[in-house]
């Protein structure tokens, strides 16, 4: 017999899914790229925008792309962020850390990355350059990048970043 | 039609999600299971006289507020059920056994628990069955191990 007293008032009820996640053609080939360092995005074929990462097909035209990619440089823009104090797995910054939107030069869709700034520096239209971490360590993963820091260069035009925000 | 470029198969990834949930279980809830950790299972009473295993803190068609628990026997009898060939990792039982409805002797609804019969051709409905306890019960569903076949 149980020697406890107490009567039973919580249950323990976890839930777990184990999934096998497939990343697709179009994401793998992003992925395949970024595992030698390389930034692939793709063209609209009807507007010519740049889907960086791309999903393979365009979500304003519903056009498929070609397999065609187009190489893209590690720095852009800041378009907006936000300071996270809460801690979760696999964040390579201490607490507290930004959340970043960075508009890649050449890009017309924003990733979400880390950005590595004083909390007193960071703001819209910051340049930033990713900061890789050693090539020894690349997998097929965006993580590759350790995350964004400032250039130093003049700030973007809002102009030119609006749309994103 | 441009031509279909050559395609690499997919990558893929193990990918694991979970939620560390924790229930609070309630005036009524919280008895039954109490219960359960002494080896004893209740249900609830009704304002027409059935009983409900597992209890309910509310009656399921005039809404009222649900109190009197009173036990029933931890045998019954099988009014439905569906053998699972290949148990999974977090099933209850490692080996081939029934997900049965069981209305316990004193019940007049069905719990739905797990039947350790052996083999499917062992399973009829309207077989009795009796709990087979843990032997150390800790307050959860799983202080049954199992029902097993009364001979």
């Amino acid at each position: 017999m149980s020697e406890a007293k107490e009567p039973v008032e919580l249950l323990r009820t976890p839930v777990e899914l184990a999934y096998t996640y497939s990343a697709g053609q179009s994401a793998s080939r992003f992925l395949r790229g970024i595992a030698v360092g390389k930034l692939l995005g793709q063209k609209c074929p009807v507007d010519g925008r740049v889907y960086f990462p791309s999903r393979g097909s365009c979500p304003q035209h519903g056009m498929p792309f070609t397999g065609e990619t187009l190489e893209l440089t590690d720095k852009g823009t800041l378009v907006t962020y936000a300071i996270v104090r809460v801690p979760s797995e696999n964040i390579p910054l201490e607490l507290p850390y930004i959340s970043a939107q960075v508009l890649l030069d050449g890009a017309d869709t924003v990733l979400m990355h880390l950005l590595k700034a004083k909390l007193e520096d960071v703001h819209m239209g910051m340049r930033v350059k990713a900061t890789w971490r050693p090539r020894s360590e690349w997998t097929t993963s965006v993580g590759n990048i350790l995350y964004f820091e400032a250039t130093g260069e003049p700030d973007a035009l809002y102009e030119s970043y609006k749309e994103h925000i | 039609m441009p031509a279909q470029p050559k395609l690499e198969p997919a990558l893929t990834a193990p990918h694991k999600l979970a939620y560390t949930y924790k229930r609070s279980l309630g005036p009524v809830l919280s008895r039954f299971f109490t219960a359960l950790r002494d080896k004893k299972i209740l249900g609830v009473r009704r304002s027409d006289g059935s009983v409900m295993v597992p209890p309910k803190e509310y009656d399921p068609d005039t809404s009222e507020a649900l109190t009197e628990l009173v036990p029933v026997a931890d045998s019954g009898v099988v009014t439905s059920w569906a053998w699972v060939h290949e148990p999974r990792a977090k099933q209850p039982l490692t080996r081939p056994f029934a997900y049965a409805l069981i209305r316990l002797d004193g019940a007049d609804t069905k719990l739905l628990h797990v039947v350790d019969a052996g083999r499917e051709s062992a399973m009829k409905t309207g077989m009795r069955v009796r709990a087979r306890w843990a032997e150390q019960p800790s307050g959860a569903i799983t202080d049954i191990q199992a029902f097993v076949p009364v001979a």
